[in-house]
C-alpha cells in the first residue's frame, strides 16, 4: 500500500458540493419510490379490509342474488360456480401442466423441448382475454350455450404453461444421483420419474401449482363470455354459471349501492379464498409425508 | 403379466456391464417385459402433454386465423386505419381502440418505470438486509391481487380522487398543454394509465432486481475504488451493466399492460373516441371485446371483434419474446461487459 498523495481531508474537500449533493438526491429518490409504490398497496388492502369486513355477513355467503335495485341477497352461488369453474380447470391443467413440465426435464434435452419451452413462455404472455375467445370458439359455439365446462377450458389453458416451467424447474434441482440410484436398482424409468424424481419435488411443484391456481383463481376476462355467469345456482357442467369474479365485476359497474357493498364483500371473499388455498396446500405439504429433499 | 411374474421368479441377478443395455431387470416390482412396455407408454404419454401444449398454441392461432377471415376480407388493411366503429351498419374500424391501448400502456411506462427501477435498485443496492425480504414480498404481494380488485378499487378510491384533487390541480397547471383538459371526469385514459401503471410495477422491478443481482460485486469495486459516490457507483458500474435486463423488463410490462383487460375497463369510459385530451374517455382493444364480444350479434361483427383480438395476440408475442430475448441476454448471457 502506497501512502496516499492527499490527506483524507483534502480528499473529502474534492467531492464536489455537486456530487455530494446528487448523492443525496439518489438515495432519497430511490426511497422516494419505495414510498410511493407502497401506498396504493397499503390502500388498497386497507380498503377492501375495511370495506368488506364491513359489508360481509351471513345472507352474502348462504343466498343467491336479488333482482337488480333490491337489497339483501348474497353471491353463495358464485362463490360455488368459481369453485365449479377452478375444479374443472385443475382437473384439466394440472396434469397436463406436470406431464409437460416432466417431459422438458427428463426429456428435453433437445430442440423440440427448446421449442416446447418458448412456447409456453409465449402462452404464459397471451393476454387472457384472448384466451377467452378461444375457449369460447372451441367449446360455446359447439355447444352453442355458454358453460362451466367453457370457463374451466379457458382456465386450464392459461395455468398449463405456469405449471410447466415450475415443474421444470423444479425436476432440474433434484440431483441426477438420485435417478442414478433408482436405474442401478434396475426401476424403469417411468417407476423412476413418478416415484423418485417426482416424488422428491413435489413440494416445489405444488408451490407451483398453487401460484398457477393462484392466478386463474381471480382471472375474469376469460369469463366474461365462456361461463358468463348466472342468478341461480348451477352445477351442471354444460349450463351458464356464476362466478365470484364476474360477479364483482357485474356488481362494481351497476349503479346500485347495495351491489358497490356486496362488490366489496366478495372482493375480500375472492382474497381470503385464493390466500386460504393456497396456504392450505402449503400447510399440507410441509407436515406431511409429501415433504421432498428439495 | 404381472401375475406371470410370481410363478417365474427370476433367481439370478443381472450381471450389469458397463455401456451395454441391461435386458433383464431385477427389480422385485415388475418384470422386463413390463418394464419396457410400461416406459414407452410413459415416454408416449409425457411426449403427448408436451405435445398439447404445442396444440393450444397453434389452437389459439388457428382459431384466431380463421374466424377473423370474414373481417379481413371485408376491411383488409384499413381495418386498423378506420376511425369508426358502427354495429349498426355494420362498420367496422379498429384505430381507436388501437389508439387506446397504445396511450393508456406508454402513460402507465412514463409513470410505472421510473417508480420500479427505483425500488429494484433501492431492494439491491441500499436497502439494509432485514428490510430486504419483506419488501419483495410486499411489492409481490401487489401482483397478486387480481385485476377485477383493481379496477374496484380504482372506481371507488382511484377515480374520485382524481375527479376532486388531481385533474382540477393539472388542469389549472399544466392545462395549456392540451393534455388536461375538459371536464374531469375522473374515469378516462388518464386512470386506466395509473391503474395500468400500479399493475405493471411489481413485474418491472422484480425483473429490475434480478437483472441487478447478476451484476458482478466486483464491477461495484471497482467504481467505488476510482473513488466515486454511491449513486455514480449505482448509475456507472450497475445500471449501465444491466441495461438490457432492465429494457427487458419494461417491455414485459408493457406486454402485460397492452393486454390487460378488467381493470381498465372498468375505469378508462369505454367511448370508442381518440381525443388529445388525456382526461378524455378512451377505450382499450381488449375492453372492447370485455364489453362486445358476447353481445355481438352479426358475423362480421363476431369476425372483426376476433380480429381485434388477433391483433392484440400478435402485439403481445412479440412484445414478450423481445422481452424474454433482452432479459435472457443480461442474466444468461456473458458476464457484464465493463464499460465504464
Amino acid at each position: 500500500m502506497s501512502e496516499p498523495t492527499t490527506s483524507p481531508a483534502s480528499q473529502k474537500l474534492e467531492l464536489s458540493l455537486w456530487r455530494r449533493l446528487s448523492d443525496h438526491l439518489a438515495s432519497a429518490f430511490a426511497v422516494g419510490t419505495v414510498i410511493i409504490v407502497l401506498v396504493p398497496l397499503v390502500a388498497i388492502f386497507g380498503y377492501l379490509v375495511y370495506k368488506g369486513f364491513g359489508s360481509l355477513n351471513w345472507a352474502f355467503l348462504t343466498q343467491t342474488p336479488k333482482p337488480p335495485g333490491e337489497v339483501g341477497g348474497g353471491m353463495a352461488n358464485a362463490i360455488a360456480g368459481s369453485m365449479l369453474i377452478l375444479t374443472i380447470g385443475s382437473l384439466l391443467g394440472v396434469p397436463l401442466g406436470i406431464g409437460a413440465g416432466i417431459y422438458l426435464a427428463e426429456f428435453g434435452r433437445n430442440r423440440f423441448g427448446d421449442l416446447i419451452r418458448f412456447i409456453s413462455d409465449v402462452l404464459n404472455g397471451v393476454p387472457s382475454i384472448v384466451i377467452g375467445i378461444v375457449a369460447y370458439a372451441i367449446v360455446v359455439l359447439r355447444q352453442k350455450h355458454f358453460s362451466a365446462l367453457a370457463g374451466g377450458v379457458a382456465l386450464a389453458i392459461m395455468m398449463v404453461p405456469t405449471i410447466t416451467r415450475t415443474t421444470e424447474e423444479m425436476l432440474l434441482l433434484v440431483p441426477n444421483a438420485l435417478r442414478e440410484a433408482a436405474y442401478g436398482l434396475g426401476v424403469p424409468r417411468w417407476r423412476t420419474t413418478l416415484s423418485i424424481t417426482l416424488r422428491t419435488a413435489t413440494s416445489g411443484i405444488i408451490t407451483g401449482v398453487m401460484l398457477a391456481f393462484a392466478r386463474v383463481a381471480g382471472e375474469t376476462a376469460p369469463l366474461l363470455f365462456t361461463a358468463f355467469g348466472n342468478q341461480y345456482w348451477n352445477w351442471r357442467l354444460d349450463q351458464p354459471t356464476a362466478a365470484l369474479p364476474l360477479q364483482i365485476f357485474t356488481y362494481a359497474i351497476s349503479p346500485y349501492d347495495d351491489w358497490h357493498r356486496q362488490a366489496w364483500a366478495g372482493a375480500l371473499v375472492l382474497i381470503i379464498l385464493i390466500v386460504t388455498a393456497v396456504a392450505a396446500v402449503r400447510f399440507v405439504v410441509r407436515r406431511g409425508t409429501l415433504g421432498g429433499v428439495a | 403379466m404381472a401375475n406371470q411374474a410370481l410363478f417365474r421368479p427370476q433367481m439370478t441377478g443381472p450381471q450389469p456391464i458397463a455401456g451395454q443395455k441391461i435386458k433383464k431387470r431385477a427389480s422385485p416390482l415388475l418384470t422386463s417385459s413390463d418394464g419396457v412396455f410400461a416406459d414407452r407408454v410413459f415416454g408416449w404419454a409425457i411426449l403427448g402433454c408436451a405435445l398439447i401444449v404445442l396444440g393450444i398454441l397453434a389452437l389459439i392461432v388457428w382459431q384466431l386465423v380463421s374466424r377473423s377471415q370474414l373481417s379481413w376480407h371485408a376491411f383488409g388493411w384499413k381495418f386498423f386505419w378506420g376511425q369508426d366503429w358502427d354495429p349498426v351498419n355494420d362498420h367496422y374500424g379498429a384505430l381507436p381502440f388501437v389508439y387506446g391501448t397504445l396511450v393508456s400502456s406508454f402513460l402507465a411506462l412514463i409513470i410505472a418505470v421510473p417508480l420500479a427501477v427505483g425500488v429494484g435498485v433501492f431492494t439491491t443496492e441500499m436497502c439494509p438486509k432485514w428490510l430486504r425480504g419483506p419488501l419483495s414480498f410486499t411489492t409481490e404481494l401487489l401482483a397478486a391481487i387480481p385485476s377485477v380488485i383493481y379496477g374496484l378499487w380504482a372506481i371507488f378510491v382511484l377515480v374520485p380522487v382524481l375527479r376532486n384533487y388531481v385533474q382540477p390541480f393539472l388542469a389549472r397547471t399544466l392545462g395549456w398543454t392540451g393534455l388536461f383538459e375538459g371536464p374531469p371526469y375522473g374515469i378516462g385514459m388518464l386512470a386506466a394509465g395509473i391503474i395500468l401503471a400500479i399493475m405493471i410495477i411489481p413485474i418491472i422491478s422484480s425483473i429490475t432486481r434480478e437483472v441487478l443481482a447478476v451484476v458482478p460485486q466486483h464491477q461495484r469495486e471497482a467504481v467505488l475504488a476510482l473513488g466515486a459516490t454511491r449513486s455514480e457507483m449505482i448509475r456507472i458500474g450497475v445500471l449501465r451493466n444491466a441495461r438490457a435486463g432492465i429494457v427487458g423488463g419494461i417491455i414485459l410490462g408493457l406486454g402485460r399492460a397492452l393486454g390487460e383487460t378488467m381493470a381498465v375497463t372498468m375505469v378508462i369510459g369505454n367511448r370508442p373516441e381518440i381525443a388529445k385530451s388525456l382526461f378524455a374517455p378512451g377505450y382499450t382493444m381488449a375492453s372492447v371485446l370485455a364489453n362486445e364480444f358476447s353481445e355481438a350479434a352479426g358475423d362480421l361483427y363476431l369476425s372483426a371483434l376476433i380480429e381485434i383480438g388477433l391483433a392484440l395476440f400478435l402485439v403481445t408475442i412479440i412484445v414478450n419474446a423481445l422481452a424474454r430475448f433482452l432479459v435472457w441476454s443480461v442474466t444468461r448471457g456473458q458476464p457484464a461487459r465493463a464499460r465504464v
